[in-house]
């Protein structure tokens, strides 16, 4: 890698990018924000269809900023880069996911009491 | 493949703090750090996703969040993104000019971010939804208190680079530190959007 190609910019773990990509990104991220927000917002859409259709937007547009912002992508010098990312989403997806399963189950089946917070209060 | 070609016997060893160092080594490092960092703050959303219904007879987020301000923080975020990418896109060209004019313009927008975070919560405990008044409120100040000291982390990072890209122009050393920040705002911003999509948009649903 290093011998054949001796220009300083082509050893990197993250490419540069030019005005194009990061004029990309900004104008999809804006897009995106927009429609998130006017999800939300507008009323257009059924109350439960709302949550899945923020957290799709969130989700493409990180995935748009990975891209033109920070220029990942699938070329072998960012193998290393993209390893490390994909350990640490596994690792986060772990700790939310089921950080918030054990939760919900021990609120449901471990507290069973129709106490409401100001009863709780005056008792101590 | 990047360990065993430079792991060579003297390859990086007199030039470590040289021009032609290509920092790729230490920009790697940085990304470790960044993805430790991701972790700290996945517990810290996991930690307001189980407590977000916790509100202890105070107030929601439904009653709490401002989206249209929200939507003004985010957008100066975002624009703060992409003036660092132009900022460095005249790093790769080699104008120093240009670098120090497009840092200065993020550096506001940043501190502009900052200054309505603040403002945002003065506004809250002002009002008595403080991060005492429950276990969602400590969740949200904590969340969103964490990304927003990562800013202005990132904001005095950036007011140390703007001296040294002035005062050594742009040589190996600087470039290299220059990616780093770039790497840091850009993943600020990243974090962002799941502020504004799991913590504001969620709550207001």
């Amino acid at each position: 890698m290093s011998g054949a190609n001796s220009h300083p910019s082509a050893r990197h773990d993250f490419g540069h990018g030019d005005l194009k990509t990061y004029g990309w990104g900004f104008g999809l991220s804006l897009l995106l924000t927009a429609l998130s927000f006017a999800a939300i917002m507008s009323g257009m859409i059924p109350r439960g269809m709302m949550f899945p259709a923020i957290t799709v937007l969130a989700v493409v547009q990180l995935l748009t900023q990975v891209v033109f912002f920070l220029h990942l992508g699938t070329a072998p010098e960012q193998r290393s880069t993209i390893t490390i990312l994909v350990l640490t989403l596994l690792l986060i997806g772990v700790i939310v996911f089921l950080s918030l399963w054990v939760m919900h189950n021990a609120n449901v089946n471990m507290m069973p009491t129709l106490m409401t917070p100001d009863q709780a209060m005056a008792r101590s | 493949m990047d360990l065993t070609v430079s792991a060579r016997p003297g390859a990086h060893i007199h030039d470590a703090h040289a021009s032609h160092d290509d920092g790729s080594k230490t920009v790697l490092g940085f990304w470790v750090y960044l993805m430790s960092d991701c972790i700290i703050f996945g517990t810290l959303f996991a930690t307001f996703g189980v407590l977000v219904d916790n509100i202890a007879g105070g107030p929601t987020g439904r009653e709490l969040f401002d989206l249209p301000y929200v939507g003004g923080e985010t957008l100066l975020l975002l624009m703060s993104s992409f003036t660092f990418g132009l900022a460095a896109l005249n790093m790769y060209a080699g104008r120093k000019a240009g670098v120090l004019a497009w840092l200065a313009v993020t550096f506001l927008f940043g501190a502009g971010f900052i200054g309505m975070e603040v403002h945002e919560f003065a506004h809250l405990i002002a009002e008595g939804a403080g991060p005492d008044r429950s276990a969602f409120l400590s969740a949200y100040f904590t969340l969103v208190g964490t990304h927003g000291v990562h800013v202005t982390a990132g904001l005095i990072w950036m007011a140390v680079m703007t001296h040294q890209v002035w005062r050594y122009g742009l040589d190996g050393t600087v470039k290299r530190r220059l990616t780093c920040l770039s790497l840091f705002w850009h993943f600020l911003d990243l974090v962002w959007i799941c502020v504004f999509t799991f913590v504001y948009l969620r709550g207001a649903i």
